[in-house]
Parts: structure tokens; sequence; C-alpha cells
């Protein structure tokens, strides 16, 4: 029973989640087939066979250029159909998840998303899935013979498996009622490692007392090849745009490391980042809550300890 | 404009998450419920578009008797009246066939959601149910302008946002900064006590999902506290014991 994959792109590669979502499809057992909509390098969708995929399909028909919603859940329907596939594994993401969606509704398919690790086949097909915002999870039995299932960052470890993927044009007939939803213009940072993406976050709060201060927290950040991210208050406040605002109504990290500087750690922040594998948290209040939720503390003045730390992890490399 | 606001009661965003039989049912007790936070800025831009276009606005919920308080409180935020499906929202899938069923039946040009519930945190209603009724989705939705039946959003992405342009009808997964939240005034109150709330059973709906149980989190070990003066000794622990680096 194949497995297809759906894989993103940005800036030409291959997003990290993808080549998970497909190093998943692997180790539920494959044969796995991956599909790319839009313009990709295709050496890129070559190796994808290095975590497992065999073939790779490609639709690079130009009007799949762009993210549409209801385009691509009706391109990867029809390739459920056509490669007899009855799973579908994607990585959650802006446009991965309401993907994933209206491929499930269309094609009668049972949906989780959310998912945190392997399914669990001992008896049915059981899938673990965070809930409650990252404070509970949720065991659910996926009983349709179809499955679209859509995964969170680390459900899948990355191990190189393979070669060489071979790929293939794809091209399904495509119905202009599928495209009434336009995107006119996209602003976008560009060479920045993405928030969801990141193994590595540095999170500035209210403590930095300023927007002039961030270079601070992107000194560290570019140190540890991290992404930056910032409390609620701060996006609120403008001194950060909104898509790194981490926490229960922003953005949800799971980074191998989240270091957080001059944040409290309010519950609804704390709901984004507690799946992460290591917290670091300076903060000059020896009191703030987040000090419980961490590994590691260190009680300081932002302004004091961010220079002598960076100093110390280039020193250490 | 007819639009419908999609609602969830979920448990405030403060709330300690305990589970009861088992690990196999969610325990409200000292939990107190809320309008989901990202619905919230669906209902409060479906008010501001109430507002300034001559709309009205109905609210939908699936859930049981106990959500009424919170269905109300949408009700004195400015909804004109409100339906009540009957039913525990299991799933997706099951919540949005709900939905999907009076959307169709109430000719609803524009319906608005948050871009996900707080409690199963899915993310998935707005597409299922764009699917169900064969019209676009667009979500997570931080910016809404209708100009007659052309509706132009701004759509958060990673690391950006992208302009999207649909024509009205249409499905909006909302998020911040989309409108302020409103919060209801005493005559809104009063008023809401004599709104509509129309209670309607739940159409039978298999969507091949059963939850076999909850599982808590393990608890976080001790915090191992470092002096700023020693920040090397950080780097260290970093690399060697907890092997992030």
């Amino acid at each position: 029973m194949a497995i297809l994959v759906f894989v993103e792109a940005a800036e030409g590669k291959i997003k990290g989640n993808s080549l998970e979502a497909v190093a998943y499809a692997k180790a539920m057992g494959g044969p796995v087939t991956a599909i790319a909509l839009g313009a990709v390098d295709k050496a890129e969708l070559e190796a994808l066979g290095k975590y497992g995929a065999e073939k790779v399909l490609h639709a690079k028909d130009a009007k799949l250029d762009q993210g549409i919603i209801q385009a691509y859940a009706s391109v990867l329907s029809k390739a459920l159909e056509d490669e007899k596939a009855d799973i579908l594994v994607l990585a959650n993401s802006s446009l991965g998840t309401p993907v994933a969606a209206r491929v499930a509704a269309k094609t009668g398919a049972a949906l989780a998303s959310n998912v945190v690790d392997l399914p669990n086949t001992a008896s049915g097909f059981v899938v673990k899935k965070s809930i409650y915002t990252g404070k509970a999870f949720a065991h659910i039995e996926l009983k349709s013979q179809k499955k679209v299932i859509a995964i969170r960052k680390n459900a899948a470890e990355l191990k190189e498996v393979g070669g060489t993927a071979t790929v293939t044009d794809y091209n399904p007939s495509l119905s202009d009622a599928d495209f009434v939803t336009k995107i006119t213009s996209t602003e976008k940072a560009t060479g920045e490692i993405l928030l969801p993406e990141a193994n590595i976050v540095v999170s500035g709060g209210r403590g930095m007392k300023g927007p002039e201060h961030w270079g601070l927290i992107e000194d560290l950040a570019k140190t540890l090849h991290a992404a930056t991210g910032c409390s609620k208050p701060v996006s609120d406040m403008g001194w950060r745009p909104h898509h790194e605002h981490v926490g229960q109504t922003g953005v949800k990290v799971s980074p191998q490391l989240y270091v957080a500087v001059g944040i409290s750690g309010a519950i609804q922040h704390l709901a984004g980042v507690n799946s992460s594998k290591c917290i670091v948290v300076i903060n000059k209040d020896a009191d703030a809550p987040f000090f419980k939720a961490a590994d590691y503390g260190i009680v300081g003045d932002a302004f004091d300890v961010l220079p002598k730390l960076n100093e110390a992890l280039k020193g250490a490399k | 404009m007819k639009i419908l606001v999609c609602i969830s009661h979920v448990p405030d965003t403060t709330s300690k998450i305990n589970f009861t039989e088992n690990n196999t049912k969610f325990d409200p007790s000292g939990v107190q419920f809320i309008i989901g936070p990202y619905d919230d800025y669906a209902l409060a831009r479906a008010i501001e578009l109430k507002e300034s276009t001559g709309s009205t606005v109905t609210v939908i919920n699936v859930g049981t008797a106990e959500t009424e308080p919170t269905i109300r409180k949408a009700l004195a935020i400015g909804a004109d009246d409100a339906i009540r499906v009957n039913a525990d929202p299991v799933d997706s899938f099951f919540v949005a066939a709900q939905i999907a069923e009076h959307a169709k039946a109430g000719g609803y040009d524009l319906i608005l959601m948050g871009r996900e519930s707080i409690d199963y945190n899915s993310g998935a209603v707005h597409g299922i149910v764009g699917e169900m009724l064969g019209i676009p989705s667009v979500s997570p939705v931080m910016k809404l302008e209708v100009d007659g039946t052309k509706v132009k959003m701004a759509r958060e992405i990673e690391g950006g946002k992208e302009y999207v342009e649909a024509n009205l009808p249409l499905v909006a997964g909302c998020q911040e900064p989309i409108a302020e939240w409103k919060i209801p005034n005493m005559r809104g109150i009063m008023s809401a006590k004599t709104k509509p709330l129309k209670v309607v059973d739940a159409k039978a709906v298999d969507s091949g999902i059963k939850l076999q149980k909850f599982e808590l989190p393990p608890p976080k070990g001790a915090v191992k506290m470092i002096s700023a003066d020693n920040v090397g000794e950080l780097v260290t622990l970093l690399k060697n014991e907890a092997k992030v680096l």
C-alpha cells in the first residue's frame, strides 16, 4: 500500500518539515511516493530519495506556483486515486493544514493533524496528536481505509536511508473552479530561518525594553543558526512582526532548544513552547514563572547576559 | 450580507488541563469556559462588518446545553441570533458537517470562524465546510475587507503574509489582528437574553475517528540555575548534558 507525501518548497528548496513527512511515511513502512506542486528544482526532488521516497510526482503547471488551497486539495486527491494510495502524509503548515482538511473532506478520509509520533498499529491504526495547545495529547483511532495525517515538527527522525528518487511529471487536468481564489501579492522575509522550521529559537519579550534592542536577540540567533521569536505583547506593540509571535494564539514551536529572554512566561506563551526539547530562560526577575518551565535558567539583565553568552557560544565553536 | 460565525466553547487559555475516567474524559471542574479566542476575532470582525455594511450576524455552536452562556455572550457582543446544534463536538468532520448543513439552509454569504479551536487545535473545520459547500476556504486570515461581492484578505504564511482575493460566498478561518476583541456592554447583555437561540438536533455523521484516550505530558524536571557571571557553564551544559548544540 503506497503512501503519498505532499512536499512543500520555499525559495526553491524542499522545506525541512516536508523532509520529515517523507521520513515519517518511510518509517510507517512505505513504499513512498512524494508529490510536489509548482516550480521546484528537479535535483531537490530527486534528493527526496535520501529520506525514503521511491518516486516523486511533479505537477509543474505554472498555475500551481501559487499555493491555492482548493486547487492543491484537488490535485492531491486526484494523485491519491491515481497512485492507489490510501494514506496522505504532509507537514502541518499555513498551507498544509487547510489543504489536508479539504483533501479529507473530498476523499472521505479520516483526518488527524498536529500528529507528534508514528502511528501505533498494534490494534487498529492509532495516532497521537497534540491538543489543548500543547498541554495534552489525544490518542485517536483512524478507522477509515483512507487517512490524511498532518505531522508536527519532530514527529519523525530525519534519517538518510536511500539514494535518488525517480521524478515523473504529473499532469492532472485542472478545473478553473479551483482557481477562483487569487493570490495578488506576497510579503515574505527572505534568507531568514523560518520559525516553524527552526531547530533553535531565540525569543525576546518586554524585558528587551524596545525594538531598538533586538540586535542582541538577532546576534545570538545568528550565532546559534536560530530563528527569532517574540512574546504576544511584543508583537501587539508592533516591536516585531506578527509571524514571530510565539504562543497560544501565535506560532507553536517544537525546536530542540528554545531560549527565552525577558519573557515572564505567561501560561499562554508556555502553551506555544512547551514541546521544545530544552528551554533556557534568561530573566532579571528571579520569580518569573517561566523558570518553573525551564531546563536551565539565568537570573540576570538581558543587556549584560546576552553579549556574554554570545561570546561564550562563539568561543565554543 | 448574511454572515455566519462559528464559535467553539473552550477552556480559558489559563486553564490547567485534567482528565477523568481513566483518561477518557475532559475534567471541567474548576475550568472557566470562553468563546475560542480565534473565534472571538472572527466574531469581532463580523460585528464590524454588520455595522459598516448593514449585515446580519448569526452564530452557530455545536455543543451541549452547557455552552449556552458562551453563545449568549456572543449575542451580547452583537450577533443577532444563534443556533446551537445539540451534540458533543467530537471531531472536526462532525462539527463541520453540522455547520455545512445549516450554512446551506441559511444561504450565508460569509462564514467566519477561528483558524482553529484551542482544545483540539485541528485547524480543519473551515476547510471541510468549504469543501462540503463547494466554495473557497481561506485560513489563517489576519485581515478581511468586503467590497460588494469581492473579499480581500491577508493570509499569514511562514515568515510573512500573502494577499488573497475571492468572491462571496466564502469561508475564512480568522486570527489576530483581523479585529479587536469586543467586550459586551450592559445594553448588549440585557438584549442578549431575548435574542433568538434555536436548538436543533445534530445530523448523524461518521467521521471514521474514535478517541481512545488522553495523555498529559510528563512533569518537567527541576530547573538548573546558572550564575549570570558564568554563562560558559550554560554553554557546556547545552552541549554535553542537553546535547542540543
